[in-house]
C-alpha cells in the first residue's frame, strides 16, 4: 500500500503530509513534521510520553494511525505556549522542579492541561488519577503533583 | 519488532453500508478498526495480521447513547469517557461506569470503545462482567440485516465468539427496569487501578422483593477462558432470604463454577481465593442491606 495525503491542522496550522495510513501519529509528528517534543516511551499506550490532543481530547499518539487524524485538529507540546508566554502548567513545572530528565515531561504537561480543562480545582487524588497514564522514572511524582497543584493556584 | 508498514492497508469507508459491503465482499481481507487501543499494540509488537483495516472511528451510525422505555442503547463506538459522563448510565447501570473508570487511564478512555472491548474478546476485559451483570444484548449488523443476541451467548471459547467476519457490533443494549430495590457491585483486582489488566474482576446485580432476592446476576472476568456468568451461584441465591448458611453455600458453589489458570499476571490459587473473597465482600454488602 502506498502513501496517502493526510490533511490536518497541527498547532493551528493547516498541513498536508504524505504518509502511510498506518503510520503512527507519533512518527508523523517526529519524522515528517520535526515536532520532536512529543516523546516515545513504551510505544504501547502504557507510559503517556507520547500524549497529544486530537480534536481537543488527550490521546496516546503511539496508538493512532495517521489515517485517523485526517481532517482533525492536533495539538502537541509545541503548541501549548502562547508565543513566548509559557502555559501556566509549563511555568509551574519549571518553578517547582517537575522535570528531571524531561522525557515524561511533555506528556505529563499535556495530561495535566487536559485535567485542568476538565476540572479547574482537582483534589490531590484527582490529580493522581488524571495523571495515572503517565509514567516517570526520575521524580518520584511528588514534584510533578506539586507542579500541578501550584498551576491551579495561578 | 516493529511492523513493516507497506504490508498493511487502511481506508476510511464513507458509511456503515459501505463498510458492511467491503466486509461482505472481501471477508478475509478487511477488519474493522475502531479506537485502535488493542490493534495498535499488536502493530507495535509486529503481531498485527497483515490485513486491510477499515477505519470505522467516524461512522455516526455506530455512535451515541440512546434511550427508550425498555433499553439504553450504546453505539459500538461508545468510548469509556462517554460512558462515565452519561447520567442515565450512572443512575441505572453504575457497574458499567465503574468498569469504564478503571479501564486504562484517561488517554485510553478517550479512545477505547465498548464494541472494541467486546470483539477483542479478552477473558480479562473489564466492561464485559459489568455488561453480563445487567443482561446486556448485542445488536449485530451485516449486509444481510440486523440480528440480536444475548451477550451471555456471545463468547464461545478463548477468543472465539459468535461474530462473523462480515459483521459489525452496531450497538449494546441494556434492558431497563425500575431503579428501586437494586444492589450493584463491581470490583476489579489488579496491580493498580489504572492501566493494569485485571487479575480478577467481579460484577453483580441483585433486585430485591421484600427481603427476598428476586433477581440475581453474577459475572466474573479472568477466571475462565472467557468472561462468564455463574448460573449455579445465581440460582442458589434467587428467591431466597440471605442467611449465613446461604452465603456459605453460594461461596462454595462459586468456587466450583470458575476455572482460573496460572499466567504471567497471577496464579490459579490466588485467583480462586480472591474471586471467592470479593464474592464474600459482595454478599456482606448485600447482607448489610437486608439481614436481621
Ligand atoms: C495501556 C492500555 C490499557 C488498557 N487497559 C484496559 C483495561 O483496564 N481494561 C480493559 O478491558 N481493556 C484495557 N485495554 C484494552 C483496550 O483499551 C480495550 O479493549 C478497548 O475497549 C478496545 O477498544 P478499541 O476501540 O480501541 O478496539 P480496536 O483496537 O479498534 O479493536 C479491537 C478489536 O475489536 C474489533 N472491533 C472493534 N470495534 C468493533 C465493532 N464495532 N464491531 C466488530 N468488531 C469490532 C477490531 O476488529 C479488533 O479485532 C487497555 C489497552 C491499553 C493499550
Ligand atoms: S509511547 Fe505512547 S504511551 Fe508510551
Ligand atoms: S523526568 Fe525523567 S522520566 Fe520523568
Amino acid at each position: 500500500m502506498k502513501k496517502v495525503d493526510i490533511f490536518f491542522t497541527i498547532n493551528g496550522v493547516k498541513k498536508t503530509v504524505s504518509a502511510h495510513p498506518m503510520k503512527r501519529l507519533l512518527d508523523l509528528l517526529r519524522e515528517e513534521l520535526e515536532l520532536t517534543g512529543t516523546k516515545e516511551g513504551c510505544g504501547e499506550g502504557e507510559c503517556g510520553a507520547c500524549s497529544v490532543f486530537v480534536e481537543g481530547k488527550l490521546v496516546n499518539s503511539c496508538l493512532i494511525p495517521s489515517l485517523q487524524v485526517q481532517g482533525c485538529e492536533v495539538k502537541t507540546i509545541e503548541g501549548v505556549a502562547d508565543g513566548e508566554q509559557l502555559h501556566r502548567v509549563q511555568e509551574s513545572f519549571l518553578k517547582e522542579g517537575g522535570a528531571q530528565c524531561g522525557i515524561c515531561t511533555p506528556g505529563m504537561i499535556m495530561a495535566a492541561i487536559a485535567l485542568l480543562e476538565e476540572n479547574s480545582e482537582p483534589s490531590y487524588e484527582e490529580i493522581q488519577e488524571g495523571l495515572a497514564g503517565n509514567l516517570c522514572r526520575c521524580t518520584g511524582y511528588t514534584k510533578i503533583f506539586t507542579s500541578v497543584v501550584k498551576a491551579c493556584q495561578k | 519488532m516493529r511492523a513493516y508498514l507497506p504490508a498493511y492497508d487502511a481506508l476510511t469507508p464513507d458509511s456503515l453500508d459501505h463498510a458492511l459491503e467491503l466486509l461482505d465482499t472481501h471477508p478475509e481481507e478487511y477488519v474493522p478498526f475502531a479506537g485502535g487501543t488493542d490493534l495498535m499494540v499488536l502493530l507495535d509488537w509486529g503481531k498485527l495480521p497483515r490485513k486491510k483495516y477499515l477505519n470505522i472511528w467516524n461512522l455516526s451510525e455506530l455512535k451515541g447513547i440512546q434511550e427508550d422505555e425498555s433499553f439504553i442503547s450504546l453505539g459500538g463506538l461508545t468510548t469509556y469517557t462517554e460512558i462515565q459522563a452519561s447520567e442515565v448510565l450512572q443512575k441505572e447501570f453504575p457497574n458499567l461506569c465503574q468498569a469504564a473508570r478503571w479501564s486504562g487511564a484517561w488517554a485510553i478512555q478517550n479512545r477505547g470503545t465498548l464494541g472494541g472491548n467486546i470483539a477483542n474478546a479478552s477473558p480479562a476485559a473489564d466492561s464485559s462482567p459489568a455488561l453480563l451483570s445487567y443482561g446486556a444484548e448485542l445488536e449485530i449488523v451485516s449486509r444481510s440485516g440486523v440480528r440480536r443476541l444475548p451477550y451471555s451467548e456471545f463468547h464461545t471459547g478463548y477468543k472465539e465468539m459468535r461474530l462473523e467476519k462480515n459483521e459489525i457490533i452496531r450497538a449494546i443494549l441494556l434492558p431497563r427496569s425500575s431503579v428501586e430495590n437494586c444492589h450493584h457491585y463491581y470490583r476489579k483486582v489488579g496491580t493498580r487501578k489504572a492501566q493494569a489488566i485485571s487479575k480478577v474482576c467481579l460484577a453483580a446485580f441483585v433486585k430485591w422483593e421484600g427481603n427476598k432476592i428476586k433477581e440475581c446476576r453474577i459475572a466474573l472476568g479472568s477466571v475462565a477462558p472467557t468472561v462468564i456468568r455463574c448460573p449455579k451461584s445465581e440460582e442458589i441465591l434467587t428467591g431466597k432470604t440471605l442467611s449465613r448458611e446461604l452465603k456459605e453455600e453460594a461461596k462454595a458453589t462459586l468456587g466450583q463454577e470458575i476455572s482460573p489458570i496460572d499466567d504471567v499476571r497471577s496464579t490459579k490459587d490466588y485467583r480462586l481465593e480472591i474471586a471467592v473473597n470479593i464474592f464474600d465482600e459482595f454478599l456482606d454488602e448485600l447482607g448489610g442491606c437486608k439481614e436481621g
